[in-house]
């Protein structure tokens, strides 16, 4: 996706499938059609941020200013694994069955 | 049976600490209640009769055996459907979680459980967190006990109509953009969202991380005050948490003066775009306060006009990312592709996510993934975190002249079902007056500020204090609530039309 | 492509420089998981080592593991790297499901450790090679692929997963483009590898167990005409599981991706699986697009900002370096750089080091390790180490010699008898009868009777030719067969023969 169409905020439905592509959601041809123009509307009321979003201004990340919060290297109780498998969709030799995976490697 | 239900979360607790009446009594009479009026307002999700039952039972087996017992002990509870909850269907208002039964408590929930509070059920909310109105839960919307045509609020419309319509003394909500407030004003009900870190996340499905806090919703300022000293506090589990100890909540209600404290009336929250009625009960409250020993000024904070623009940016981008852990790989929703015999995991994924999230999660999904994808996160995220900045420091300079910020808590009363539905941005400007809080962390209460007299419906008052200064909250909305409710002659859910038990 | 068009190595180097990438993943030795308690142990039945946040169930949060931080940042000190003030993790998202949140909580512009180095020798030659980055990830689940042919992803018909790994404490090590090997590149790679590994075990923070999984190699490989000409495109090669796959790897890209180049194409920039039965790599899923990442700071978790103080000491509990380890030897042995090469060069610098533990000087060590058991080792065509003397009885003998009971031929005879096995310094010496003859009246005798039997080289001696004495030692030395402490004799013949003159050599002795 080329990157100097920030300032052109409208989205297009190409835009629009590509990103739902991204984002692992089959949208139908009909969502495509009205999300893209309803996107745009608040792309435009959004883009306002630019307008004080100066160079020099910091951004914040986080909220509060904690700093190295961290836990001891220690073990703590898991799940027991028929809980942890409890909700999925399919099991197999107590692992969790997925549809194959197109994957890495040819 | 019936007058149980009409009392508040802190005059329970007397009544329970005294032996005069049981839990068991108590949550009867609440499950009783819902039984009667939620067929109607739809509040809840899940309601957990056996649960809360064993839990009151206990409670009241340890009070008989001369235990001394948390305040709260035996005071029914319900909780928002987006916390974790052991054994307790968890569903964050979506279709993708239907039957999803999670192995493991949010530590708020654990909190409750600890303290002795029977835990209803879940209530209803907008599908994960995403709404002003409640309309958008996957499981039918949740009605305003006021009017039930009209919207309660949301995300945390269930829990907000829960309470206001009696269904429970006590609520547990999160707010991320005003998700507890914004209900509270618009139903007649308390809402509390605490300083960011107040209160644990672990257990909280994840809208935005650096926005999301989880609050008390009730229907006094006192009984907010008892449930956050029970859910707040340090977690070892959340690294966003703060280890400090709460200030005094319930004592800053009790004290409840005002005397030459500081209220900064916010410019840029309450003009134009805010209803008439709200802004005419707002203006009655800062007289009150006035009246009541404060000192009230103007202050500008003048970044707050682009606050919502921010928001806009900010939660959709860590919501895309949220959102992603909902694969038909481990839990939910899977489902299989009409034409295809053997679909691939990423078939399946995108099928799944298609059918199993509604229209405005999908919306903000891919508004997100746009405002962090490669080319746009200087312009859209990386300025929105930038706009963030600006309004951590126009809090800092306001809090500089005066002790707490107040403002009307939204630009309007109740709308209809259905009224802003197909206007996206229109929905989102329900919160231009809460959002500011959650972008700089600080906390916020919405606190009933009497009926529009253009439609009888609630308005509610907001106060906004510096971070970890959440005591100051409950000071001056226990003011605020005293002086009314005498003025009013009685609280303002009062007035509320009763609700007619469904057939 | 078929191997059996590729280019040979030799001809592939001739046209072609080879340019290098190793990116390391090391998982680390905690006993928990990176953010969540769970154990780390290999080997546990599936999923019973997971929670609600290494599963990613809605609502968990992470918790960082202090142990992970403070290995990453020893690692990132021992490659000689910067340690950032401060730093932040980021998600990486991407969908996959072996990754429970479909994001990896990992480092994306912030690393906690940068801009480092490290040098690996190769055939006596050293070569540095820039290490860009250290960052801390977590690892991801474990997948079994069912129904295909070779229980590889492709054409199985579905999959299993376990997240018992997923969680695990990573750090990703990433060298700057290795340039300069020329023919040596598979060989250096290698050695980086290997020299990682033994690092990592001097630091004690990880396993580092290939075969395991505990060290995982991606190779980047690329070509280009000539060393100042641009980089080339670059390919990925991964499932690189030992030191020689590594080896291998980078040898056949380098041969086939000068094949393509020589034809006339262009090489893809991709990721490769490698094989080591076949001894190829093959080309991964090509991909529409490429992915978008789309990087973000991770809300979830603090910055993490190292004071200097922790820093400092984590700095003190690094193993010594071999650099620093032979400046530190150097210095306390006093020692010139020609003399440490020699010991070294012998490969006695460990058994001089245990001498001089024993009691001996750092001269009198390196004199007996470099001269008769240099010699003797030679001859038995073993290693100075493997002979059977003990840097202890080094240093025993050194004693006698010191405590005036032997001299250095004696001392030749004791190393001979316990090369022989005949028992220690002490005992061979008795057994032998070696004693030096300290009688000053039979030495006096001895040398009385060698001037008179030289006095040719007596007059040398007393005209100044003080070196001339050497002579007159040798003849006492041989009628005393041996036993008698050849310095002592020196003062003798001096004592007779010359009259010290203050600024003369003899005064100066």
């Amino acid at each position: 996706m080329p990157a100097d169409h920030w300032d052109a905020p409208a989205l297009t439905r190409d835009q629009v499938a590509y990103l739902a592509g991204l984002a692992r959601i089959d949208l139908t041809p009909a969502e495509l059609d009205h999300l893209a123009p309803q996107l745009a509307v608040i792309l435009d009321a959004v883009a306002r941020v630019r307008e004080v979003a100066g160079e020099d201004v910091p951004l914040t990340s986080h909220p509060l200013p904690l700093r190295n919060v961290f836990r001891a290297d220690e073990v703590r109780p898991c799940l027991p694994a028929d809980e942890a498998l409890a909700g999925a969709p399919a099991v197999e030799q107590q692992r969790f069955s997925v549809p194959r995976i197109l994957g890495e490697e040819a | 049976m019936a007058n149980l239900t009409r009392l508040t979360a802190a005059e329970l607790s007397k009544r329970l600490g005294a032996g005069e009446v049981s839990s068991t009594e108590v949550t009867e009479a609440h499950l009783e209640r819902i039984g009667a009026v939620d067929p109607a307002v739809h509040a809840f999700l899940h309601v957990d009769a056996d649960g809360a039952m064993a839990t009151a039972r206990r409670v009241d087996d340890r009070r008989v055996a001369g235990e001394t017992l948390p305040p709260l002990a035996g005071v029914p509870v319900a909780v928002k459907d987006v916390m974790a909850t052991r054994g307790i269907p968890t569903t964050c208002g979506s279709a993708i979680l239907a039957g999803w039964v999670p192995p493991y408590d949010a530590t708020v929930v654990a909190r409750l459980r600890a303290a002795g509070l029977p835990i209803l059920g879940k209530t209803n909310m907008d599908e994960f967190a995403m709404g002003s109105s409640t309309e958008h839960s996957a499981y039918g919307p949740t009605h305003n006990p006021w009017d039930l045509g009209r919207i309660p609020g949301g995300s945390g419309g269930g829990s907000a109509a829960a309470v206001a319509a009696y269904e429970a003394p006590l609520a547990v909500g999160t707010d991320t953009g005003g998700s507890i407030r914004q209900p509270g004003a618009v139903t007649g009900t308390v809402g509390v969202k605490p300083t960011y870190g107040g209160v644990s996340r672990y257990g909280l499905v994840a809208l935005a991380s650096s926005l999301d806090q989880a609050g008390p919703v009730t229907r006094t300022v006192l009984d907010a005050a008892m449930l956050h000293e029970v859910i707040g506090g340090y977690d070892p589990m959340d690294s966003t948490s703060l280890d400090a100890p709460l200030p005094p909540l319930v004592e800053a209600v009790r004290d409840a003066d005002v005397t030459g404290l500081r209220v900064g009336v916010v410019r840029e929250l309450g003009g134009d775009g805010y209803q008439a009625g709200v802004r005419a009960r707002f203006d009655e409250v800062v007289a009150l306060l006035s009246d009541a020993g404060a000192t009230v000024v103007e202050v500008s904070c003048p970044h707050f006009d682009y606050a919502f623009a921010a928001y806009y940016l900010i939660l959709p981008s860590e919501a895309s990312s949220n959102l992603a852990r909902f694969d038909a790989m481990r839990y939910g929703m899977r489902v299989g592709l009409d034409g295809v015999a053997d679909p691939s995991a990423e078939q399946v994924m995108a099928a799944t996510r298609e059918a199993g999230f509604g229209d405005e999660v999908k919306r903000r999904i891919i508004l997100g993934t746009y405002a962090l994808s490669s080319g746009y996160y200087d312009a859209y995220y990386g300025s929105a975190q930038k706009v963030r900045t600006l309004i951590q420091r126009d809090f800092a300079a306001a809090f500089e002249q005066v002790d707490v910020l107040v403002s009307p808590t939204a630009p309007t009363t109740a709308f209809r079902f259905g009224q802003k539905l197909d206007d996206p941005v229109a929905m989102y400007l329900s919160d231009v007056a809460t959002i500011p809080a959650n972008l700089a962390g600080v906390p916020g209460i919405s606190v009933p500020s009497g009926l529009a007299e253009e439609d009888g419906l609630p308005t509610g008052v907001q106060v906004l204090a510096p971070a970890q200064a959440d005591d100051r909250l409950y000071r001056v909305g226990a003011v605020v609530e005293a002086m009314l409710v005498e003025r009013w002659g009685g609280p303002l859910l009062d007035r509320a039309p009763q609700l007619e038990p469904s057939a | 492509m078929r191997v059996a068009s590729l280019v040979s190595y030799e001809q592939a180097l001739e046209r072609y420089d080879p340019v290098l990438g190793l990116e390391v993943h090391v998982e680390l030795d905690t006993v928990s998981k990176m953010f969540c308690g769970c154990p780390t142990g290999f080997g546990a039945a599936p999923n019973a080592q997971v929670c609600p946040v290494c599963l990613g169930l809605p609502g968990a949060l992470p918790v960082l593991n202090e142990r992970a931080v403070e290995s990453a940042i020893r690692i990132g000190l021992a490659l000689n790297c910067t340690v950032a003030v401060e730093c932040r993790f980021a998600r990486k998202n991407y969908f996959y499901p072996d990754m429970p949140k479909n994001f990896q909580t990992s480092q994306y512009d912030e690393p906690i450790a940068f801009d480092g180095w490290t040098e690996v020798e190769v055939d006596g030659r050293s070569y540095r090679i820039e290490i860009e980055r250290a960052h801390m990830e977590e690892d991801t689940g474990k997948s079994l692929h069912v129904g295909g042919a070779t229980g590889r992803i492709h054409g199985a018909h579905h999959s299993l997963v376990d997240y018992n790994r997923a969680g695990i404490p990573l750090i990703e090590i990433v060298t700057r483009p290795i340039v300069g090997t020329g023919a040596l590149a598979p060989v250096v790679a290698r050695a980086y590898v290997a020299h990682l590994r033994e690092l990592l075990v001097a630091l004690a923070v990880s396993d580092v167990r290939m075969e395991q999984g505990s060290l995982r190699c991606d190779a980047n490989v690329s070509l280009r005409p000539g060393p100042d000409a641009p980089l080339g495109t670059r390919t990925e090669t991964k499932n690189v599981n030992s030191l020689r796959s590594v080896e291998r790897a980078v040898r056949y890209e380098i041969c086939r991706q000068a094949s393509v180049l020589g034809d006339g194409g262009t090489v893809t920039q991709e990721t490769r699986h490698w094989h080591e039965d076949t001894g190829i790599t093959t080309p991964g899923r090509s991909k529409e697009q490429a992915e978008d990442y789309r990087y973000f700071p991770e809300p979830d978790l603090a910055p993490i900002a190292p004071d200097a103080a922790w820093v400092e000491e984590l700095r003190e509990t690094l193993p010594e370096g071999p650099r620093e380890r032979w400046a530190r030897l150097q210095a306390g042995w006093g020692f010139s750089d020609l003399e440490m090469r020699d010991v070294a060069g012998a490969g006695a610098l460990v058994l001089v080091e245990q001498t001089i533990a024993a009691g001996a000087t750092p001269a009198a060590a390196k004199k007996w390790w470099l001269s008769d058991l240099a010699r003797r080792a030679n001859e038995q065509g073993v290693e100075p180490a493997a002979l059977p003397v003990s840097p202890k009885q080094v240093a025993q003998v050194q004693a006698l010699i010191d405590a005036g009971r032997i001299n250095d031929k004696m001392a030749r005879t004791v190393f001979d008898g316990l090369l022989a096995g005949e028992g220690t310094p002490e005992e061979i010496v008795v057994a032998q009868g070696l004693v030096v003859v300290s009688d000053e009246t039979a030495l006096g005798a001895a040398v009385d009777r060698a001037i008179e039997a030289h006095p040719d080289v007596a007059a040398k001696v007393r005209d100044g030719k003080v070196a001339a004495a050497g002579a007159l030692i040798g003849a006492v030395m041989k009628e005393m067969r041996g036993q008698a402490d050849a310095a002592r004799v020196r003062e003798l013949i001096n004592s007779r023969l010359v009259t010290v003159t203050p600024g003369s050599d003899l005064a100066s002795q």
